[in-house]
């Protein structure tokens, strides 16, 4: 019988590039959501353009996940071309069930071995029996019944969705559709295992389903960015091709810019023209961006840049992801150069945060740099209506009363808070030149040591005094034992909280979300009484563990869950570690 | 400024666009003359000072932003032209001015020199040439003949043959291509006025001698001479006149009209719960 909860279901579709594999559990996902369910799914691809392999990795649940689970309880081969690629991302459970096409090669050993359950159905012959047929919709056909989704739900969504492609291949679909939902084996397999429905959840209320990608470009126009300049990178692309049609809608625009030293340059221009302005990147643009951002920061221009961390270093592995750029975020600028830097926490925690670092760069007119992840960036979740409520903080000051004929507009005033009024081009008596020289209060050049530390220390006044308030960081639980992370690894933290309590454990999680300036006598406080501190993240080496060695007291034994991507940390691993420690 | 309607305005001169602050150039620095063409360029065109962004580099010639009295950018060596160009796709309105020198501009920012040509922004370029980086003292830079010695750096020589800007800038795709020099002030603000009435991308390369690390260049003013011939709008009449030429004739060689990039097409909502509704399930 299947080991995982009932109403919460792993599966995977694999299949070359091309078969069809991630049209399946895209539309499994709406299945799941148009059935009432919660879920995520995530594509695992090759490099390849075309061809190569493509994995739909699925997961449907009765309550919100934000992660993968650790082991699958279904797998779905399409074909096992380069199934072995797959071998170390699909852990399938030993009691899975396979369902594989026998037209389509010899099940691999590893899988024979397994003691699963495995169902033949030849699924491309099927599907060529009517016009239009797809192996992959039969596959849905298969998938839908053994989760026992309704087929109604099915033929509209297939309707719906193919609706563009003409009538052939809608009712190719849907035929093929219906050849899997009926296919006697899988109607065995199903009543054999007496498989709940996942059915409708008892959760009340909307619900949406999102990339982490589009959640940030949601959360930045949010936050009144009306200007993007991009490089197309991995995994950063689809944010940008999410903004760049609805930017225009809003009045404002996305410029394709011949490199990333141009994007970066190119944000920093139209922001200087009054307009808030972002771009995103991936590790390799990010690090070709970091001279203009430090411009950014002594010019006092307000700028963000989302950076989908990808498998790094160089170019790393552009489709996986690695929580590895934390370190650049924070220290990769030359000179003394204080800026923000925000992780986000799972999908719905990317539109706050991307909304936030928007709202505080132009609140205090500097760098913000938001870190995501692919996983993050481009699986989907079917996740409750995201709701929040961010402080109220002032758009950016723009100088207007304070500029008049004969006044001398100063545009780097030392004020008490760091930030000085900013003259925007167009308005009269405000000429400055914006300096990425350092220079004295009226924007002149100046080396004089006096400028340089009335000016460090104003553009460090504008960040460490303000006040972030409760955002700094997301705390669940209590108890003697707390976990530390940040990024995409909170999801799988509090997933393996939530085991632990069930098992009678108590837990606090204590996720960054801003994580420069740095907020040590909260993290102080968060952490009294507590006894033994994990810090879980993806890093090879450590980067968020020496962050907080740095910058925090941490004065609970503390070990570390540290390692590389690509392959996600799971809430298994982090379980398995408490519980062997404590 | 005189406010008062029925009045026809007073004239502007080209000290009101000026800026007190007394400039880090040579005694003799060709760059004197290239401020004081923009500034008369701005007064004949009669500019109010706050519509004008001047953007500019790294280098001796990069400073001249702050010797005015408009609204600018001093950014990082290199990539003037790419934030004039976000500055420009986010504010049209905006009369946008870009300088920089031979280095800043074909070395560490040719990349976005021949996109600027491609991309064809309504903006005006400068480069103030003079043929050698000054700021670091003296080093070759792409418009340096190949076998100029005086740098420490490259003693020998660079090797290295250097470009010819107006012909990069035509095979790049820019609209408007002019030569000036620095010795005919009046003649560049000419070009300059063109220039920025030009519609997109205007590229002027204005000679501009070196007197302390190139002081050969002070014979320029024998050198130089007017093109013969009127600009052109054909491209191959265009390169022939670039590859003919010494690299000292002057004048405005090609002018043609190309569409202009600018991005947005103004919009039509503000609210971004519109985008909402494709989330909910």
């Amino acid at each position: 019988m299947i080991s995982a909860p009932a109403c919460d279901i792993s599966l995977a579709i694999t299949g070359s590039g091309g078969a069809g594999s991630i049209t399946a559990g895209e539309l499994l996902l709406k299945l799941a959501g148009n059935n009432g369910c919660f879920g995520m799914m995530r594509g695992s691809f090759g490099p390849q353009i075309r061809g190569g392999e493509a994995a739909a990795l699925v997961r449907i649940s009765h309550f919100p996940v934000e992660c993968m689970n650790d082991g699958f309880d279904l797998l779905l081969a399409l074909d096992w071309r380069n199934a072995d690629r797959f071998a170390e991302e699909i852990k399938l459970r030993p009691d899975c069930l396979i369902i594989a096409d026998p037209a389509q090669g010899e099940i691999p050993t590893a899988i024979r071995k397994l003691k699963a359950d495995i169902i033949e159905i030849p699924m491309k012959t099927l599907a060529k029996e009517v016009p239009g047929g797809r192996p992959n919709m039969v596959a849905l056909g298969l998938l839908v019944h053994w989760l026992g989704f309704s087929s109604e739900k099915a033929a509209m969504l297939i309707d719906q969705v193919f609706a563009g492609k003409g009538e052939e291949v809608v009712s190719g679909s849907r035929s093929a559709f219906t050849k899997g939902f009926t296919e006697p084996l899988i109607v065995e397999a199903r009543e054999a295992r007496k498989r709940p429905t996942p059915g409708e959840t008892e959760h009340v209320g909307d619900r949406w389903q999102l990339s982490g990608n589009e959640a940030c470009g949601l959360g930045a126009l949010r936050g009144g960015i009306r200007f993007a300049a991009a490089y197309p990178i991995t995994p950063a692309s689809d944010l940008l091709e999410w903004l760049s049609p609805r930017l225009e809608e809003l009045g404002g625009s996305l410029v394709q810019a011949e490199d990333e030293l141009a994007s970066i340059n190119m944000v920093i221009g139209a922001s200087f023209g009054g307009v808030p302005s972002m771009t995103a990147t991936s590790g390799p643009g990010l690090a070709l961006m970091t001279e203009a951002m430090g411009l950014a920061i002594a010019s006092e221009t307000p700028a963000v840049v989302v950076n989908v961390m990808r498998g790094g270093p160089s170019t790393g592995i552009p489709t996986k992801s690695e929580q590895v750029d934390l370190n650049i975020a924070l220290y990769g600028l030359h000179g003394d150069a204080p800026h923000l830097v925000l992780g986000a926490l799972d999908h719905a925690d990317c539109i706050l945060t991307t909304e936030w670092a928007v709202r505080l760069a132009e609140a205090t007119q500097t760098l913000a740099v938001v870190l995501t992840d692919q996983i993050l960036a481009q699986s989907r979740v079917l996740t409750p209506k995201p709701e929040y409520k961010l402080p109220a903080i002032e758009a950016r000051n723009k100088a207007s009363d304070e500029l008049a004929e004969g006044e001398n507009y100063q545009r780097y005033k030392l004020t008490s808070s760091g930030v000085s009024p900013m003259a925007i081009p167009g308005t009269a008596f405000g000429m400055y030149v914006a300096e990425g020289l350092e220079h004295c209060e009226n924007g002149r050049p100046s080396s004089a040591a006096s400028d340089h530390l009335a000016q460090l220390d104003k553009r460090q006044r504008k960040i460490s005094d303000f006040d972030f308030g409760e955002h700094w960081a997301q705390i669940s639980g209590h108890g003697k034992t707390a976990i530390i992370t940040w990024g995409s690894s909170t999801a799988a933290v509090r997933e393996a909280a939530a085991r632990l309590r069930e098992g009678g454990d108590e837990v606090k999680v204590i996720a960054l979300r801003l994580l420069m300036p740095v907020s040590p006598d909260k993290l102080a406080h968060e952490l009294e009484g507590v006894e033994r501190v994990l810090i879980v993240e993806q890093s090879h080496s450590k980067q968020f563990h020496h962050y907080l060695r740095a910058f925090y007291e941490i004065e609970p034994e503390t070990r570390t869950l540290a390692r590389p991507g690509p392959l996600p940390i799971t809430p298994g691993e982090i379980v398995g570690q408490i519980r062997r420690w404590c | 400024m005189n406010t008062e309607p029925e009045k026809v305005p007073i004239q502007v001169k080209p000290k009101d666009y000026k800026s007190a602050i007394k400039p880090v150039w040579c005694p003799g620095c060709g760059d004197f003359a290239v401020l004081n063409a923009i500034t008369k360029a701005l007064a004949y065109l009669g500019l109010p000072n706050e519509q004008v962004a001047f953007i500019t580099g790294i280098g001796c010639s990069s400073r001249i932003a702050a010797y005015t009295s408009l609204y600018g950018f001093h950014g990082v060596h290199g990539r003037a032209l790419a934030l004039a160009g976000g500055l420009k796709a986010a504010r049209k309105d905006l009369t946008v001015l870009v300088a920089g020198g031979d280095g800043d501009g074909l070395s560490i920012g040719g990349n976005h020199f021949i996109h600027a040509c491609r991309r064809n922004m309504d903006m005006t370029y400068i480069i103030m040439d003079n043929e050698v980086y000054g700021m670091t003292k003296g080093q070759a830079s792409p418009t340096t003949a190949s076998d100029w010695t005086k740098s420490k750096l490259t003693p020998q020589g660079s090797g290295i043959r250097p470009f010819q800007p107006a012909g990069l800038a035509l095979t790049s795709g820019a609209s408007f291509i002019a030569r000036g020099f620095t010795g005919d002030p009046n003649g560049l603000a000419r070009m300059l006025v063109a220039a920025i009435k030009h519609k997109g991308f205007s590229f002027v390369q204005a000679m501009s001698p070196c007197p302390t690390f190139r002081p050969e260049q002070m014979n320029w003013k024998h050198q130089v001479k007017p093109f013969a011939e009127e600009p052109t709008a054909d491209t191959i009449v265009a390169a022939q006149r670039i590859q003919a030429d010494d690299g000292m004739s002057t004048g405005i060689i090609f002018k043609r009209e190309y569409p202009v990039f600018q991005p947005g097409n103004g919009g039509g909502t503000h609210d971004v719960s519109l985008f909402e509704s494709e989330f909910e399930i």
